[in-house]
């Protein structure tokens, strides 16, 4: 059995305690036990996606529990890609913390850093939709750490909202899980695909209920339009690096809409399309409020936010057509766009820091420091984030719309959007960069910052991944259409999770023949024998896992 | 009981839902509470409502009339936590909100119109 799976939350959650216990006031430990953990993370994330490249969705069963009963790992390719894209960027903002200084302005920043990662990864690798629950609310609670980290009024104001709205988030979540097992009888997510796959097709009221409810929880996170209005206030007011990994956290809402709705509620099964009927409306809504946002805000932190939600908008386009093609174009864009919005928040917080008063407002103030090279990192940003060639975000956007030929609503929005947002990253950039030199004011001086080149390292690495993207863009795109058809085809998935279960279920030989199928409409689960407790067959578990 | 306790959760559910839509950071922790008291109910009853019931069968499985289903109780003690550290948090936040603009207004101040 490979206990590799597991490896992605466990690091993090050993690391932190030991970095809040062990090393609280020696800063230096913390920073290089916070890159270390990231670079190894990194690197595991990396063997992962080797060995889910093998085809196979690989079981991990917590405390070799059985499947339905107990709580399952489940690393296939989109698991993999996502602890990949969390933990790049998660290197990308540790370098960045450090380099700018952000980590010593509070306390705990690189102990709740590693908690976030944490939940995100477990997130990502379960299989549970309860256990996706507490992941939820892991790598929340870090957030909301992270979101305050330095304090002052405006970002505790903001990071009040962010948590109430997310705790309401969290009620709907919970709401929308006893929905579906008081349908059901189970929560384990491959078990939820056969059940509600069996269920009568004019008894399916509370069913849909329930997937409408955990679309709307997942449309919080990803902060699709009408509940997107957390992001641009919080996104604007949390410290630059905690913004950047926030662009994981959108992510996180679009996977799990992608898996939920691919795996338990396919578009052939019991709900039908019910779920593009409500994502298609919502990802345009995105994509044009969010561009237009970019277009009309004043403030430099905003024109991120807003394009964040944006891209949002396009890859769910691509993800609400629910084929494999627009799958595999809208993976690629969403690991452009998440290393994009991420690389934007970072240079953003460059100009903050060196703008002083003026802050981040699109006034002409006078010039920053290092201005030059900033500019030209805001420049190349602006492009990747608004789809202009020759960056990845111009590939991204011209295979989604390859993937929607035909349907010309969809072209028209993606097409007229990227004009919008064209203008308003220009008219960002030049107010802010090219305006400064028309004032006489004198430079500002450079903040106190312990190096400021380790920040630049950061940006400049998240930038170098996009152009590393869009260089080796046909074998990125092969890998991620392999996803995109592996998503597709969920038997595999349900397969691998519930190997053998029945017929382990089924001890002593031919006594629970009946119990998977009359206990559906029931109100009672199937009654687990006496001889199918876990541990009464270790070995037969333990083969199961290895592949 | 059926229609008792979901009239319950029902008060329960509105209360929270008005008082989260309150200007103030009290009422909107109030209604946080209410509604998460309201989803551990609803929770609860999604095992269905059963009186006198063994959480667990008899060994044997036989002599059992019925039992009640255990893992909403599973469930419910997991989001009883989760939220009780979750009301904490709010109300540590809230106050450290508080303290620093010397008002418990949940929105954000002017300088967020102007923006």
């Amino acid at each position: 059995m490979s206990h590799w799976i597991i490896a992605p939350v466990v690091l993090p959650a050993f690391l932190a305690p030991l970095i809040v216990l062990w090393m609280r006031y020696d800063l230096r430990s913390q920073r290089i036990f916070s890159i270390a953990g990231m670079t190894v993370l990194l690197a595991i994330a990396v063997k992962l996606a080797v060995d889910a490249s093998a085809g196979q969705a690989i079981v991990y069963r917590l405390g070799n529990w059985e499947a339905p009963f107990g709580i399952v790992l489940v690393l296939d390719r989109l698991s993999a890609l996502m602890l990949i894209l969390t933990a790049g960027l998660g290197l990308a903002v540790a370098l960045y913390a450090i380099g700018s200084g952000w980590d010593k302005r509070g306390w705990h920043f690189h102990s709740l850093l590693q908690f976030q990662l944490m939940g995100i990864n477990g997130a990502f690798l379960t299989g549970d939709a309860f256990n996706l629950f507490v992941f939820f609310e892991v790598l929340l609670i870090a957030s909301y750490g992270l979101m305050i980290h330095s304090g002052g009024e405006a970002r505790l104001k903001a990071g009040v909202q962010y948590v109430v709205y997310n705790l309401a988030g969290s009620t709907l979540f919970l709401f929308a899980l006893g929905t579906i097992y008081s349908v059901t009888g189970t929560l384990n997510m491959a078990d939820l695909a056969g059940k509600v796959a069996q269920l009568p097709a004019d008894d399916t009221a509370l069913i849909r209920v329930g997937a409408i409810l955990l679309m709307l929880v997942f449309a919080v996170k990803a902060a699709l339009v009408p509940l997107q209005f957390w992001l641009p206030a919080t996104y604007a007011n949390a410290p630059g690096p905690v913004a950047a990994l926030f662009a994981i956290m959108t992510k996180v809402g679009v996977y799990a809409i992608v898996r939920i709705y691919t795996l338990v509620f396919p578009e052939a099964g019991t709900i039908g399309g019910l779920a593009a009927q409500i994502l298609m409306p919502a990802a345009l809504a995105s994509l044009i409020i969010g561009m237009v946002g970019v277009l009309g805000a004043r403030d430099l932190g905003r024109v991120a936010a807003y394009a964040v939600i944006g891209s949002v908008g396009t890859m769910m386009l691509a993800f609400a057509q629910f084929d494999a093609a627009a799958t595999g174009a809208g993976l690629y864009y969403m690991v452009h766009s998440t290393f994009a919005a991420a690389a934007l928040f970072l240079i953003v917080d460059l100009v903050a820091q060196r703008r002083g008063m003026a802050g981040l407002r699109l006034v002409a103030a006078a010039p920053i420091a290092q201005g030059g090279l900033i500019a030209a990192l805001f420049f190349a940003a602006a492009i990747a984030m608004a789809g202009m060639p020759p960056l990845s975000g111009f590939l991204g956007k011209l295979m989604i719309l390859d993937a929607t030929q035909g349907q010309w609503g969809i072209w028209a929005a993606i097409l007229v959007t990227s004009l919008l947002a064209i203008v308003g990253f220009g008219r960002a950039g030049s107010e802010v960069f090219w305006k400064a030199h028309a004032t006489d004011a004198p430079a500002t001086d450079l903040p106190e910052a312990p190096s400021h080149g380790l920040a630049f390292v950061a940006v400049g690495g998240l930038l170098a991944v996009l152009v590393g993207m869009t260089i080796f863009a046909g074998p990125v795109t092969v890998w991620l259409q392999a996803t995109a058809d592996q998503i597709h085809a969920p038997g595999g998935y349900v397969e691998a999770v519930m190997a053998g279960a029945a017929e382990r279920a089924d001890w002593p030989p031919g006594t629970a023949q009946a119990a998977p199928a009359e206990a559906l409409p029931d109100t009672t689960l199937p009654a687990p024998e006496p001889g199918s407790e876990p541990g009464a067959e270790p070995q037969s578990a333990e083969t199961e896992q290895g592949g | 009981m059926e229609a008792l306790v979901a009239s319950g959760i029902g008060v329960l559910t509105a209360a929270g839902i008005y008082l989260i839509l309150r200007f103030r950071t009290f009422p909107v922790v109030l209604g946080m509470t209410m509604l998460s008291y309201a989803v551990n109910v609803f929770l609860f009853a999604t095992g269905r409502l059963v009186v006198n019931m063994p959480p667990i069968l008899n060994h044997l499985g036989e002599n059992t009339p019925g039992y009640t289903d255990p893992i909403p109780q599973a469930l419910v003690l997991t989001a009883i936590v989760i939220s009780f550290g979750m009301t904490a948090v709010v109300v540590m936040l809230s106050l450290g909100a508080f303290i620093e603009a010397g008002n418990d207004k949940i929105d954000l101040g002017d300088e967020e119109k102007n923006t």
